[in-house]
């Protein structure tokens, strides 16, 4: 087997033979015409006003968002500043497909330069000067290919007009080797809810019928996936669309151990969905949201309202707040404006409030207000805090102010290391997997070049959540993980294994996290845990967990 | 024949970019008179042309200006200010 990495969309998995996309067309040359400049105009534009009109009507079929987008590219097709630029290369003696490539061209490398949304639609010009120039030629339009059975649909990219007429009951994964996130390609499959890798550029190797797995959890596709593979991907779709039918009950393992399964949130509005898909209180609650447009600290009242909406959402549940995170990947000017050429390495999370400590006195004294004033119970804990001094500081301080519960996030080797004694003072203590993981294996999670070392379930990982896991254990306090490991079903329970007492994640991870708990005793759960960790780097640790967990489920 | 000039703040809150500038150059068309639109002190381009629109890459706050050429201009640049300003974005 082989893996090819990309952009995951959602969590689902799903396996089956490939069915790629026709190849655009060649780039027209540059040849002199045979017809007169009038002849090729009018071949021009009526190939044009044909592509403009089949595009409106895909967009009256498919209704919806979709039909505004083909009737803007319907609209694109007969723009009059290309059709402008389109006279003056046939002027030129060029021949009608030559000049339709050329001046799309240059309008194309415009909205690429833009980047972001706009070069993004990029690829919708693309799509419209493929179809005339198709047109031009007489040949069909690229589009969807229909192998006559359910299929994989690999692409570039998927055009609008490709998406809009889908046949999703065939579509069993969109792979796209171009496209980010915000491509259409990814936008269709949150809306559908089809699993989908996006971006992943070694999908242009991928030939038609090969069996693949395309795994939206990992962001990676599996060519030649062994027989073991190929069922535990079935197993896990299974799993899923058990777990979404399942009903709601609080997290606990299969012994009924209790294993609170919390949401990680970033805005008070998150609240009601989280409840709704079975939350047992809020894990981490990201304040950044409150400062990051600010250019100033917002005042106490402004975060008094904020934290009371969120608190007020769940009366009687734990509600874990997380003081202000800044730096590295998320920068506050009025908090750290010095360059730094390490910023993950910098004056970030509690360092940078302990740097400007009236920031955190002013978010402490919002945070007793609002929990004097309501009615859920309130945990407090302090962002990359690396040594035990800075334990002392954050729960000391938080003490003054009549935070009940203080706590400490264990992101940096240092704090896992030394979690016994970390969590003599702290009350709890709460794992950032992402952040953990950066650091331990030294590799900048924001850097493309490296993002292979950024996986939790590398095992020297695994091992400083154990060492927490058991700090916890020593001094009878709790450990939560908060960070996206949790939200992958089996290392959830290799987490639970390894001491973890709480799981948060994204609400839509709830469903799948639960059922995979249900399935498993504590005993199994160390079971698997034991194995990972025995294993010497992240894949074969995954593939050990496997294993152990196959005869138990 | 009658030019009528005006500066206008954009205020979708995605900018003029897909649906605004979609509606916005369907209606420039639509009004059958030359219209050029311009970003703060940019090119102008032709209003009716989406592309033209699209590569102003105006944001909500910009300051964009219409230059129309005709009979009832006044009444075109009310109309085509009104879709500029309105945040069709919402929801």
């Amino acid at each position: 087997m082989s893996e090819l990495r990309g952009v995951g969309i959602g969590l689902g998995v799903a396996q089956g033979p490939v069915a790629r996309m026709a190849e655009p067309l060649p780039a027209p040359e540059d040849a002199p015409s045979s017809r007169t400049p009038d002849e090729e105009l009018a071949r021009v534009r009526e190939a044009v006003a044909a592509v403009a009109r089949e595009l409106e009507e895909r967009g009256s079929h498919a209704g919806g968002m979709a039909r505004e987008v083909l009737e803007a590219q319907a609209m694109m097709a007969e723009d009059p500043t290309l059709d402008t630029e389109v006279s003056t290369r046939v002027n030129a003696g060029k021949t009608g497909e030559f000049a339709v490539h050329d001046a799309f061209a240059t309008f194309r490398d415009t909205l690429a330069a833009m980047g972001g949304y706009l070069g993004e639609r990029a690829a919708d010009l693309d799509d419209v000067a493929q179809r005339v120039i198709a047109r031009l030629r007489g040949l069909p339009a690229p589009g969807v290919p229909d192998p006559g059975h359910p299929f994989i649909l690999v692409a570039k990219d998927l055009a609008p007009a490709d998406t809009a007429l889908l046949d999703l009951d065939k579509v069993l994964a969109l792979v796209t080797s171009d496209g980010g996130p915000t491509s259409h390609t990814a936008i269709l499959a949150r809306e559908k809810s089809i699993v989908a890798v996006v971006g992943a550029v070694a999908a242009t190797e991928l030939r038609d019928g090969e069996t693949v797995i395309v795994d939206a959890a990992k962001g990676v596709v599996t060519t030649q996936p062994s027989a073991e593979e190929l069922s535990q991907a079935e197993h896990r779709a299974a799993a899923r669309a058990d777990a979404a039918a399942a009903p709601i009950t609080p997290g606990a393992l299969k012994d009924g151990t209790p294993i609170p399964l919390l949401a990680n949130l970033g805005k008070p509005e998150g609240a009601a969905q989280a409840v709704e898909l079975g939350a047992e209180g809020v894990g981490l609650f990201r304040t950044e949201f409150l400062f990051l447009s600010a250019s100033q600290a917002p005042t106490v009242e402004e975060q008094k309202k904020s934290y009371t909406e969120l608190l007020s959402a769940f009366p009687g549940k734990k509600v874990v707040v997380r003081a202000l995170d800044a730096g590295a990947d998320k920068p506050l000017a009025f908090l750290n404006d010095a360059h730094e050429e390490n910023p993950a390495l910098g004056l970030r999370g509690l360092r940078a409030l302990r740097a400007s400590e009236d920031i955190l006195r002013e978010q402490l004294t919002a945070l007793a207000e609002a929990d004097a004033a309501t009615d859920a119970d309130l945990w407090v804990m302090a962002p990359m805090v690396s040594t035990v001094e800075e334990t002392d500081y954050f729960v000391t301080m938080a003490r003054e102010y009549g935070i009940k519960t203080a706590g400490v996030m264990v992101e940096v080797p240092s704090s896992a290391l030394l979690a016994d004694r970390v969590l003599q003072i702290a009350d709890f203590a709460s794992i950032g997997t992402n952040d953990l993981t950066q650091y331990t294996l030294a590799a900048d999670r924001l850097l493309g070049s490296v993002s292979s070392f950024q996986d939790p379930w590398h095992p020297a990982v695994l091992r400083l959540i154990k060492a927490t896991g058991d700090g916890g254990k020593a001094n009878g306090k709790p450990v939560g993980i908060c960070g996206e490991a949790a939200a992958d079903p089996l290392l959830a329970v290799v987490l639970v294994g390894l001491g973890a007492t709480t799981l948060s994640m994204a609400p839509t991870a709830l469903a799948d996290v639960r059922a995979s708990l249900l399935t498993y005793t504590r005993d199994d759960a160390e079971r698997i845990a034991a194995a990972a960790l025995a294993a010497d780097d992240a894949a074969s640790a995954r593939a050990a967990a496997y294993a152990a967990a196959d005869p138990a489920a | 024949m009658t030019q009528v000039t005006r500066t206008i703040r954009v205020g979708s809150s995605n900018g003029l970019h897909a649906r605004p500038a979609k509606l916005f150059a369907q209606a420039a068309k639509d009004a059958g008179i030359p219209i050029t639109i311009s970003k703060g002190s940019g090119g102008a381009v032709n209003a009716a042309s989406i592309l033209g629109v699209i590569s102003l890459g105006a944001e909500k706050g910009d300051y964009v200006t219409l230059v129309a050429d005709g009979d009832d201009a006044e009444a075109v640049v009310d109309a085509l200010a009104e879709l500029l300003t309105t945040d069709h974005d919402e929801n």
